[in-house]
């Protein structure tokens, strides 16, 4: 379990990210839900230990997140960035196996089965032998997916795995938001647990077992899609009118009134 | 151009095969050149001379043409090596230790030790490691304010390292005028020799400072290449992958000082070569470093050794620094890069 106890962080005196104590279960996916330069981005980078709290702790699988070595962490947990910028001319496949650095080392071949494995979930098989340089945003982000999945494709002895996924949907083409989110859902059944920064409330209404939305660095909802996700949030958050529409699935769709 | 479109379409196996295919040239290439720089000169030998050499061909070949044979390899290989750890460390095409004023500030500070050399003999060790010490110095203290200077948010940002670099290059080419102009005679010989870069200087009790140190940091340089493979990814994502980014840019950024430090302490600034190799390799067989630093070590080491015997041969019984050659043979190709990336921006 990811667990975070008061965690807050400041920048330069400005409070990014107010006290937050939730946590995060292996065989769910977590959706991080809110309005641009609310904090979502600031939680996921306090959890992948890109930056370090100013108060409060987090704990991964019970031991404190700052005592994990380097490398193992590596193999527990994975981090998918917003960014995709490599001016040096790998292919994609090569891109993939840079994400093996610190994993328990196969054989070559099975190192090689590995990424293609890695790419092929991500729709990018196709991709494998092209510059990574040329490739457009939505196969760079796919690549970066399958780098992402590569890094911790088996458990270490059946450890926990961790993957957090900031925006993982920008770039993509509507088929392969979803793929991308039912790609997740796949990993789920493995011990898995995906946390998500989404901006599409179907996506998360859709795919996530829970959500954390955050408003202005504070926690304003938190619980089932279902419940948090409704019109009124919508109001209250983003200042847009909202309905929610029940499919014939048994479903929720939330639909998006136009400002006039 | 179609070269580089097939290099683009090979998959790992092939560019494995690529890099050993390029290691067997590049060595057959290296042989060739070495035997090439011992016979040729005004003093010439021939191949059929070596088994019995007269007391005079004994000593040219032992004394004048060998030194400088390992010198150009050790420095041309070392230059390259060093060039590529830096454009890896700062994720950056166009680092050059010379570019990024590394090499300026080792000169001024070797420069600087060879003048008041006389006043130092207090120091029980001799000249010629006194001088790699200082230009180790400098090219540690420019290294440090190039990244200070270019640093916004934590990243090194390519242009403003360049042009960082450029300053403290003035602030080098200054300091190496009033060093120059404040000095005696036999010294200002020696510092011209700096400002040109030649191989003339070196020797053997230079050599046995010198090229152990190159080695030994190219030879550690090598073992991080997975490590800096995956820096190339960004320093956040490096981390998430389990880099220790801040130990691995520190160590990589001295020993790739200690490298263009060496080089300049033995034959002043020679530049480009760093720039050259690397990036033509890249070209013909992918960024991945495993393979592309060993051989961006031979492709100096090769590259160096041709230009230091043309130069040598070029102007009998004269020769030319060959630093200047290398800045004629860089520039225009430094310039082609400019105007190849202004088409296709890989710089962000």
């Amino acid at each position: 379990m990811l667990r975070t106890e008061n965690l807050s962080y400041e920048l330069h005196g400005r409070r990014l990210l107010a006290p937050l104590s939730v946590s995060f279960k292996p065989g769910q996916l977590h959706a991080i839900f809110g309005p641009n330069g609310a904090g979502k981005s600031t939680l996921l980078r306090l959890l992948a230990r890109e930056w370090l709290p100013s108060a409060g702790s987090i704990t991964l699988d019970d031991r404190p997140l700052g005592e994990w070595p380097a490398a193992e962490l590596s193999r527990h947990r994975a981090m998918l960035p917003q960014q995709h910028a490599l001016s040096f001319p790998f292919s994609a496949r090569e891109v993939v196996e840079l994400g093996r650095l610190h994993a328990v080392r196969q054989t070559a071949a099975q190192e090689r089965a590995i990424a293609s494995e890695a790419l092929a979930a991500c729709g990018a098989s196709a991709l494998a032998p092209r510059s990574y340089a040329q490739l457009s945003g939505g196969e760079r982000a796919r690549v970066q997916l399958a780098r992402v999945l590569a890094q911790i494709w088996r458990s270490p002895n059946g450890a926990s795995r961790y993957l957090l996924l900031d925006e993982p949907t920008a770039h993509l083409d509507l088929a392969f938001q979803h793929a991308c989110l039912r790609l997740a859902r796949d990993w789920l059944q493995h011990q898995v647990c995906v946390i998500a920064v989404l901006h599409d409330p179907n996506l998360v209404l859709s795919y996530a077992d829970e959500v954390i939305v955050i408003a202005d660095g504070q926690l304003h909802a938190q619980g089932a899609p279902a419940e948090v996700i409704t019109g009124a949030l919508m109001q209250d958050v983003y200042g847009l009118g909202a309905d929610r529409v029940q499919t014939a699935s048994g479903g929720h769709w939330l639909a998006v009134r136009s400002g006039i | 151009m179609r070269r580089l479109a097939q290099c683009r379409r090979m998959t790992a196996p092939d560019r494995r095969i690529a890099a050993f295919v390029w290691t067997c040239l590049l060595l057959a290439t290296l042989a060739g050149l070495s035997l090439w720089a011992i016979l040729a000169g005004p003093f010439p030998l021939s191949f059929s001379d070596l088994p019995t050499l007269s007391p005079a061909q004994h000593s040219v070949l032992f004394n004048l043409r060998l030194p400088r044979l390992v010198a150009a390899i050790g420095i041309g290989g070392g230059l390259a090596i060093s060039g590529c750890s830096f454009q890896a460390v700062l994720r950056n095409p166009l680092a050059d230790p010379s570019f990024i004023g590394v090499s300026g500030g080792a000169a001024v500070a070797a420069a600087a030790c060879l003048a008041v050399l006389h006043q130092l003999s207090f120091i029980p060790l001799p000249p010629q490691v006194l001088i790699a010490v200082a230009a180790l110095t400098g090219g540690l203290a420019s290294a440090a304010l190039v990244m200070r200077i270019s640093r916004v948010d934590g990243d090194a940002q390519p242009i403003t390292l360049l042009l960082a670099g450029l300053a403290i290059n003035a602030l080098a080419g200054g300091l190496l005028g009033l060093i120059a102009y404040s000095s005696s005679d036999p010294t200002l010989r020696a510092i011209t020799l700096w400002l040109f870069g030649s191989l003339d200087r070196a020797g053997w009790s230079q050599l046995a400072v010198a090229m152990p140190a190159i080695l030994i940091a190219s030879l550690l340089l090598w073992r991080m290449a997975p490590a800096l493979n995956v820096i190339l990814l960004g320093e956040a994502e490096a981390a998430h992958i389990g880099v220790k980014v801040a130990a691995l840019k520190r160590s990589a950024i001295v020993l790739a000082v200690i490298c263009a430090a060496c080089s300049v302490a033995l034959a002043g600034v020679i530049g480009f070569i760093g720039l050259m190799v690397p990036h033509m390799l890249r070209m013909l067989m992918g960024p991945d470093h495993r393979g592309l630093m060993p051989l961006s070590f031979l492709g100096g080491a090769a590259l160096l050794t041709l230009a230091d015997t043309i130069a040598r041969i070029a102007v009998q019984p004269a020769e030319i620094p060959v630093g200047i050659l290398c800045a004629l043979l860089g520039a225009p190709f430094f310039l082609g890069l400019l105007l190849h990336w202004r088409r296709n921006p890989v710089l962000t």
